[in-house]
């Protein structure tokens, strides 16, 4: 069975010994130093260092050993299946690593001559044309850093509209589906939109009744990812869309779940304004235990001009890239420089690999699997599948654990734990809040079917496990680096330790009262 | 025999599996798949997309495209400006390029994640030791947005509707902060400088701060260079009006500068780039967001914060992820901030540097930019016709290189130096700071020898003398 390293590795700073080091600079050179002595001595007092940075003290080797053993106790996509709902765990080709980490393009200052960085220029604006071709869009902003940070620009650029119209004081409601990702309402909220949400139907898509009520005068815009969360395709999008527009809004487009459908359809023919696209999902760029990402949007033709500065442009007659701040109704900035290229290198090299015919295997074969596990895990004594029982789901598919829970008293949460000692990732737990005890399930194209298949087993094992000895499942996982963590301690403002030196006061306070 | 079209990204491509999952599933088709998708908004033609290339293609490609540019190891490179170029010892490509770290998610499974966990929780723990702040989370996008969203948590602490600001300020700072605060309706005020030091006028800040402050921000060291040594001052101002005092740093500073907990900073934002970070043409970049432990600021705090924890049977120490009901995916419309995915592999590559630095090599790395910065001035301010450093202040790193009296534009001496010389000088700023005349802003780090500096003060020479 899996076992997972368990190093029981230290806290780096009561690792080392006085006077270790890790690294040396060079020498400064000995004219330099004597003409300038140490400037840094003579700081004035106010401004002076005297105590120095409590840092750990380690010798190279140990600072290796360190970080790689708690590497080992870190799971990846290069270890095996991460179905997180989603989320989009898919391969991330190590070509692409290897282009970005090239001096050509990690070298690269971004104020540098234009005439020295036409390549990565060029690279950025093809890549611009790529997406715009992929989601039907006209204009293309590769800045954003994240999905969540594409969603605020998209929202930035309602508002941007609505104030050029001039009535941003009226259109002040962003509607958003209750199966919405988190951050659809926490961006329109950042972007000053008050937050109106629209109920499911029973066939877990949007209710068209429900929408056309909440839509009026107020309504700036819609946001909402299709395939939703359910992994169900909204098939009234046009009328949606139609719904949306006719009341004076802008349709957003989360591209969470882009996977699924790259050239079968397009948002934009779809209906929608803005599209965000999630670089670090469907372009399989690596997510880094939790970034850096890239979340560039792309817009109609009408928003273009609210882009933020600058965009990548190309001048037929020169024939020269370069970086257009010519745009008087740019909203401005949303972040420095260009947007997160070392990312944005490897989505056009993964393009590249894939080509035309890729990206719509890619999308076929990720529905494939999903509705593989679909099919088979509905026969798991347990798991319940809500909502539109008889359709095919897109990218993904989610499950509820209620029958189990009811019976047995083992949760999603459970289930979730138990699967990390089978080796598996879990799917993603408690979302969408529209169902209870959700387990949401993308395979992505990624996986192979024996990989699949070992997944529905260990699923098939849990179950017999939960209706046979549920404390066993309960008290999961036994495998992994350590045993099921106390997350309300962690959180308590009596117990929480949120940095080192919060950790050591708490002690001193601690053995002081005792 | 005809060659295989199934793509080595995809397994279950092979015609015979295809065929058998889609039985299994029930339908004769791939077409079936997409039946949800009313007929009118299928695509019907093939992407306009290139073919699909073999990874040896792609390889000769991107690095034929990668050759036209010129990277900063090719050209002796002088820019800084909110990215700046410093030595990435191998450890941290090392660590970072480890796939149990690069292919992993947000660790929302904590048990199966604790190496990433650890590694952040440290990261946040050194963060905290450089600042003098008692909580760091694991990091923002960059410094601009990290100081967009410090403003939006002074404001949701104290709900007042103005920020303060120096006018000495990196324009994507300013811009990026004006966007993230332009639907609260905020007003920002910017304090005028003394035009010797560059030292934020003391005078002028106290006619802008006021009950309505937010919070008072300023930079150290500032957009410019210079350090800003009115600390105790400013941080007095600021609360004496019942404002928040938020510092934004250059981490790399911090083993010479005193932490800004220490002159009485409540929220601390900066740029982690320069700790082990490459260039990459200005992204990825790693926004640092710390405050001090008072509950009603950690509440506020935006992003993801890694706290330490036990085994609920209490045997084992271990991490998670704490204060989650701050988060968009739990609080939704109310959460504190709408960031999810972050960078957090920025933010392993800080941790590992600093761990290599420790406290002795952190020091050194500011003594020897401090010293290079220094001959740099000197060097240059030697030379007729330039001025270096316009403001009579100690200087980090960057510094203001006039050339009034040359009777040259920036942009020219920039040019010249660039297509005679190949040397990238620093970044013209007379546009920025029309009061400061032809000037341009240099940056010297631990990586510019005597050497390069010697070339570039003789290449500048040449340039003003050819000229004349």
């Amino acid at each position: 069975m899996f076992r997972q390293a368990q190093w029981n590795e230290p806290v780096i700073f009561k690792l080392g010994g006085k006077g270790r080091r890790g690294y040396s600079l060079p020498n400064v050179e000995d004219e330099m130093s004597k003409l300038v002595g140490n400037p840094a001595d003579k700081l004035p007092k106010a401004i002076k260092r005297t105590q120095m940075p409590r840092l750990p003290e380690l010798s190279e080797v140990e600072v290796v050993r360190h970080f790689t053993r708690l590497s080992q106790m870190n799971y990846g996509v290069d270890l095996g299946f991460y179905p997180l709902g989603s989320c989009t765990m898919k391969y991330n080709p190590k070509i692409d690593d290897a282009l970005a980490g090239v001096a050509g393009i990690s070298e690269l200052h971004p104020y540098q001559d234009e005439e020295t960085v036409q390549g990565i220029l060029e690279i950025l604006h093809t890549l611009s044309r790529w997406l715009a071709e992929i989601t039907g869009t006209d204009e293309i902003c590769l800045q954003p850093s994240a999905g969540a940070h594409g969603e605020l620009l998209g929202a930035l650029m309602m508002r941007a509209c609505h104030k050029f119209n001039g009535n941003a004081d009226e259109r002040t409601e962003l509607i958003v589906p209750d199966s919405a990702h988190g951050t659809n309402p926490a961006s329109g909220t950042m972007a000053g939109f008050r937050i109106v949400v629209v109920p499911s139907n029973q066939n877990g898509t949007v209710d068209l009744k429900a929408l056309k009520s909440a839509v009026s005068g107020n309504t700036a815009g819609l946001m909402l990812t299709n395939p939703n969360t359910l992994g169900i395709f909204e098939e009234e999008i046009a009328e949606i869309a139609d719904i949306v527009h006719k009341a004076g809004g802008l349709l957003y487009y989360d591209g969470a779940n882009l996977n699924a459908i790259m050239g079968k359809t397009r948002p934009r023919d779809m209906g929608y304004d803005i599209v965000h696209i999630n670089i670090h999902k469907t372009f399989g760029t690596p997510h880094g235990g939790g970034g850096p990402g890239a979340g560039p949007i792309g817009v109609c033709k009408e928003l273009a001009k609210f882009l933020p500065l600058p965009q990548v442009a190309y001048n037929e007659k020169s024939k020269r890239y370069y970086l257009d701040y010519d745009k008087p109704h740019s909203i401005g900035k949303i972040r420095s420089f260009y947007g997160n290229i070392g990312v944005l290198l490897r989505a056009y090299a993964y393009i590249l690999s894939m080509g035309r015919e890729g990206l719509e295997e890619a999308a076929e074969i990720s529905v494939l699997n999903a509705n593989y596990l679909l099919k088979k895990l509905g026969a798991i004594r347990g798991f319940e599948l809500p909502y539109a029982k008889d359709r095919l789901r897109q990218h993904e598919c989610v499950f509820s654990a209620k029958p189990m829970y009811r019976e047995t008293g083992v949760r999603a949460a459970d289930v979730a734990k138990r699967l990390l000692d089978y080796g598996l990732h879990s799917p993603t737990t408690y979302f969408p809040l529209v169902v209870d005890e959700a387990l949401m399930i993308e395979p992505t194209e990624s996986m192979e079917k024996e990989e699949l298949d070992r997944f529905i087993e260990a699923l098939k094992k849990i179950s017999e496990e939960a209706y046979s000895n549920p404390e066993l499942v309960k008290n999961a996982p036994y495998n992994a680096a350590v045993t099921r963590l106390d997350e309300v301690k962690a959180s308590h403002p009596k117990t929480m330790a949120l940095s080192w030196r919060m950790h050591e006061n708490r002690n001193v306070i601690k053995s002081a009262s005792s | 025999m005809p060659k295989t079209h199934v793509h080595p990204y995809i397994p279950n491509a092979v015609p015979e599996t295809k065929q058998q999952m889609m039985k299994q599933i029930g339908i004769k088709n791939a077409d079936e798949l997409y039946v949800d998708i009313p007929q009118k908004l299928r695509l019907k033609r093939k992407l306009k997309l290139p073919k699909a290339l073999s990874e040896q293609e792609v390889m000769q490609h991107v690095t034929s495209l990668l050759r036209r540019n010129k990277s900063i190891r090719e050209m002796p490179t002088f820019l800084g400006a909110g990215c700046w170029t410093h030595y990435v010892p191998a450890v941290v490509d090392n660590i970072v390029q480890r796939s149990e770290l690069l292919t992993s998610y947000t660790p929302y499974q904590p048990e199966i994640s604790q190496g990433m966990l650890q590694a952040l929780f440290e990261y946040q723990s050194m963060i905290c030791e450089l600042t003098g702040m008692d909580v760091a989370n694991s990091s923002m996008y960059d410094w601009a947005s990290a100081l967009g969203e410090a403003v939006r948590m002074a404001v949701r602490i104290n709900n007042r509707t103005e920020v303060v600001v120096p006018k000495i300020i990196h324009p994507d700072r300013y811009a990026t902060l004006q966007t993230y605060i332009e639907p609260l309706k905020m007003k920002i005020k910017k304090v005028d400088y003394d035009r010797d030091t560059g030292l934020l006028s003391l005078e002028s800040l106290k006619q802008q701060v006021s009950d309505r402050t937010a919070a008072v921000y300023v930079e150290n060291p500032s957009y410019l260079g210079f350090i800003e040594s009115h600390v105790t001052e400013i941080t007095e101002t600021a609360h004496d009006e019942g404002a928040l005092f938020i510092v934004g740093v250059d981490p790399t500073s911090l083993g010479v500068l005193k932490a800004p907990g220490d002159y009485g900073a409540d929220i601390v934002v900066g740029e982690g780039q320069p700790l082990g970070n490459h260039l990459n043409f200005g992204g990825p970049l790693l926004g640092l967001l710390a405050c001090r432990g008072e509950m009603e600021l950690i509440r506020q705090m935006p992003g993801r914060i890694i706290g330490m924890t036990t085994t609920l049977k209490g045997d084992k120490t271990g991490f998670c992820m704490a204060l989650q009901t701050r988060e968009q995916h739990i609080r939704r419309e109310r959460a504190t901030s709408n960031i999810c995915t972050n960078e957090a592999l920025c933010a392993i590559a800080s941790a590992t540097h600093l761990a290599l630095l420790g406290p002795s090599g952190l020091r050194e790395l500011g003594e020897t930019i401090m010293m290079r910065t220094e001959y740099a001035m000197h060097k240059l301010d030697q030379i007729e016709g330039v001025k270096a450093p316009l403001f009579k202040s100690p200087h980090f790193k960057e510094f203001t290189v006039n050339f009034d009296k040359s009777g040259m534009k920036a942009q020219t001496v920039h040019k010249a130096l660039s297509r005679q010389l190949r040397i990238q000088g620093g970044k013209d700023i007379s546009r920025e700071f029309p009061e400061l005349g032809q000037t341009a802003l240099y940056c010297v780090t631990e990586m510019h020898s005597k050497d390069s500096i010697d070339q570039l003060a003789h290449g500048l020479r040449a340039v003003l003398q050819g000229e004349r």
